[in-house]
């Protein structure tokens, strides 16, 4: 289970000052501000549950995925997964959850995939039996057979996601994180990832949080969505809730969304 | 011109904003010189006769080449022009109605101008309190001291259109950092930037000072210092400009080709 | 070990995908440390020796100097370049893999184009070590391993205290340099001769002479004191604040992100 309650995050950004005489300004005093990325962000995800996760670029949304996957520290608030606390554990932590960043590739660039899995194999431990039957799973489900002996480099945008999906799951974690997994795929890539996501929450019980900006991820995938903007949580419910704010009954989801961002103003 | 002027604007600008990266490159700066003047003043101990410069000549030498670092040495690469050739963005470049070699030309002058003016006066400052003998000299008169703008005007563009030749060269490399490396490396050797030319083996030295590579930093750092003198600076500055004229032709005439070259390919 | 071996086996072979371009990377990092060499000789070439020590001598200084850094180079590279792994977020993956962060970060990268220097230095040393002049005893081989494998470990904590500067700021680390790159062009003369006041800060500050000068002094029986033989092992004690500002550094990056 994810639990956070009232987590609370703020940065500390340099402004950066245009123009030739604040140029020379700023070389002796630099201004400051101090950016609120959450406040008060709180959930809760029961096991098996699959949640999208949704808000416009910069809303916070990467923010807290990293604060559930250990990377960040929060400010304030209180954040288990499973009973651990993410920060406090790292690497019990790491052993027990898959991370995708849809814009970073973990996969070795210029060797053979299954080289990269042999390689992370060895970083998370798993045995050899188990890994086989994860890979052969995965290969399946991802018809990854074919491109397994490819380089990274050499892949498709739409090959090397579902790869790096595989790379997260070789040691079969409970909780996967998917930040922005469909981002910049082809159709076809697209409903490739998206069944694979459906079937692996159905099948294996895995609870699944995706971060995306693409409403037709959550109106393929998720029961459940939560719409993030401006660093807070605006909204916590289904998609049918979501669909019944809105006065004209024939607006598409992406409608309704961007009328919502509208009223809340981001 | 005036789009020249816009783009070394640009530069200055850009280089401004790197606050902590000047302070932190004077700090290092000053200390790297320190350093290599502690070491010559080791030698000197060792056997005064052998030192082929006056000390004190051999410290301003020094002290200048620290605080116009960036305007002299080969390896200090514009990451611009080396992303326009090898990811292609060359292209918009084109479509620009400004001569592509004499952008580039000045966008390294520009961005080493820039880089050198931010750093210099702190470390010319230290280097004239510190006392003697560590501390840096006036060059012997006025005349000299123009002598030696010139010839440091004219050693920034021997160093400029040489490195020109250097990224022409990547148009046509594979491993393009490799080769750039190395060329660099030599070229700040025989420039005399690890050892001054004077310290060179005398049959060495003979053959050294008649390539390119002395017309860079060695010429106008020796001018400053005093180690030069008399018509020899006119001699120095000569060649200084003969070898700005044909690095400068054959820059031109080689960019010519690798743009044809580029063209061809269609980008 | 066994899975630093596994990285090692992929680093290499990613990087021989690239022959030629490895190859040519190599052989410049080997002319940049030959300019380097051609400094030294040039020097001796005029003067016959300086504070004391001869030219022979003073290439086991700037051989086992040169290897010591190199081979710090080769497998510490992921420190040196900690700053694009913070930018790329490979550094935020690292921390969502279970195993120790500093050991993952001297595993994620290894750069073997390095070797070209530290076949430079294995060149001078091998010319340096039957003219130095030096018995070469059980304890002398001892002394001249441990100068080369303690000096690697003083320049990895340095890279270490780079990495975790570049958790608070990206700018300005350049003054590091000083301390590194430094270390390694100044180390090829033995530090004695810049002096008493830098000689005592590379003793005491950042130990670099521990592994460079006493040892050499031992070598060449400038001193018979045996803990002269054991200095090098003094240097060591620079990996507790290296690792201890490192985590630190991580600690402020979690609660920072910047």
């Amino acid at each position: 289970m994810i639990a956070l309650k009232n987590i609370t995050k703020t940065f500390r950004v340099a402004k950066r000052q245009a123009g030739f005489g604040r140029a020379v300004k700023a070389l002796f005093s630099r201004e400051y501000e101090t950016v609120r990325a959450l406040t008060d962000v709180s959930f809760t995800v029961s096991d098996g549950e699959m949640v999208g996760y949704i808000g416009p670029n910069g809303a916070g949304k990467s923010t807290t995925v990293k604060i559930m996957c250990g990377v960040l520290t929060p400010d304030s608030g209180a954040c288990e997964i499973d009973g651990r606390v993410p920060w406090k554990n790292r690497i019990a932590h790491a052993r027990e959850i898959g991370v995708v960043f849809g814009q970073r590739s973990q996969l070795w660039w210029d060797v053979p995939v299954t080289d990269s899995f042999a390689l992370i194999r060895d970083i998370y431990k798993v045995d050899g039996k188990k890994y086989q039957k994860n890979l052969d799973e995965l290969t399946e489900l991802l018809d990854l057979s074919e491109i397994l002996k490819t380089p990274a480099r050499n892949l498709s945008l739409g090959q090397r996601m579902r790869c790096e999906i595989a790379a997260s799951l070789l040691h079969a974690p409970k909780t996967l994180f998917l930040d922005e997994p469909t981002i910049g795929l082809d159709a076809v890539s697209k409903l490739a990832v998206r069944q694979f996501i459906k079937r692996l929450n159905a099948e294996n019980g895995t609870t699944v949080l995706l971060t995306t900006h693409d409403m037709q991820d959550i109106e393929a995938l998720t029961e459940r969505m939560m719409l993030i903007g401006k660093g807070r949580i605006l909204l916590d419910g289904s998609l049918a809730e979501l669909k019944t704010r809105s006065p004209d009954p024939a607006a598409s989801s992406e409608e309704i969304v961007a009328a919502l961002y509208k009223e809340y103003g981001i | 011109m005036k789009a020249y002027l816009s783009v070394f604007r640009m530069r200055f600008i850009g280089a401004l904003q790197y606050r902590a990266a000047a302070f932190g490159g004077i700090a290092t700066q000053l200390a790297w010189g320190g350093m290599e003047i502690l070491a010559l003043a080791a030698f000197y101990r060792a056997n005064p006769s052998a030192f082929p410069m006056e000390f004190s000549h051999a410290v301003s030498y020094v002290w200048m080449q620290q605080a116009f670092l960036t305007l002299f040495v080969v390896w200090s690469w514009e990451a611009d022009i080396l992303s326009s050739i090898s990811e292609g963005s060359i292209a918009y470049d084109l479509v620009r109605p400004v001569d592509l070699y004499g952008r580039w030309l000045c966008q390294i002058i520009g961005s080493r101008l820039a880089k050198a003016l931010l750093r210099c006066s702190p470390i010319l400052i230290a280097a004239f309190i510190l006392p003697e003998p560590y501390g840096m000299s006036l060059p012997p008169g006025a005349g000299t001291l123009l002598l030696f703008f010139l010839s440091a005007f004219l050693s920034l563009g021997v160093v400029a259109a040489f490195s020109m030749l250097i990224y022409i060269s990547n148009f046509y490399t594979l491993s393009a950092a490799g080769i750039r490396l190395m060329v660099a490396s030599l070229a700040d050797f025989l420039s005399g930037a690890i050892v001054p030319l004077p310290f060179f083996p005398d049959k060495i030295r003979a053959a050294a000072e008649l390539l390119p590579f002395a017309s860079m930093q060695n010429m106008p750092l020796r001018i400053y210092s005093g180690n030069i003198v008399g018509p020899d600076i006119f001699k120095g500055i000569a060649l200084q400009i003969l070898w700005l004229l044909i690095l400068f032709f054959a820059g031109r005439a080689a960019m010519g080709r690798a743009l044809g070259k580029v063209v061809v390919q269609g980008g | 070990m066994r899975l630093y071996l596994k990285y090692f086996a992929i680093h290499l072979k990613s990087q021989m995908q690239y022959k030629v371009s490895f190859f040519l990377t190599a052989l410049s990092q080997f002319a940049v440390s030959f300019t380097a060499f051609l400094g030294v000789y040039f020097m001796f070439a005029r003067f016959n020796a300086v504070d004391g020590f001869t030219y022979e001598q003073t290439l086991l200084c700037f051989s086992t100097m040169l290897m010591a850094f190199s081979l710090a180079e080769v497998f510490a590279r992921g420190f040196d370049l900690f700053p694009q792994m913070l930018g790329s977020g490979e550094f935020d993956r690292a921390l969502v893999r279970p195993r120790n962060i500093i050991f993952q970060v001297l595993a994620a990268k290894m750069d073997f184009t390095r070797l070209g220097r530290l076949l430079q230095a294995a060149a001078a040393l091998c010319y340096a070590i039957p003219k130095s002049g030096v018995v070469w005893a059980w304890d002398k081989i001892f002394t001249l391993c441990a100068m080369v494998i303690c000096g690697s470990i003083v320049f990895f904590s340095l890279f270490l205290i780079y990495a975790a500067l570049s958790f608070f700021t990206v700018e300005g680390l350049e003054f590091m340099n000083v301390l590194t790159d430094g270390g390694r062009e100044f180390g090829r003369y033995p530090f004695s001769i810049y002096g008493e006041n830098i000689l005592r800060f590379l003793t005491f500050v950042v130990p670099l002479a521990l592994f460079q000068y006493y040892p050499l002094l031992y070598l060449l029986d400038r001193m018979q004191n045996k803990f002269f033989m054991f200095t090098p092992w003094v240097s060591l004690v620079l990996l507790i604040p290296g690792c201890a500002f490192f985590r630190f550094g991580l600690r402020r990056y979690k609660s920072t992100g910047s």
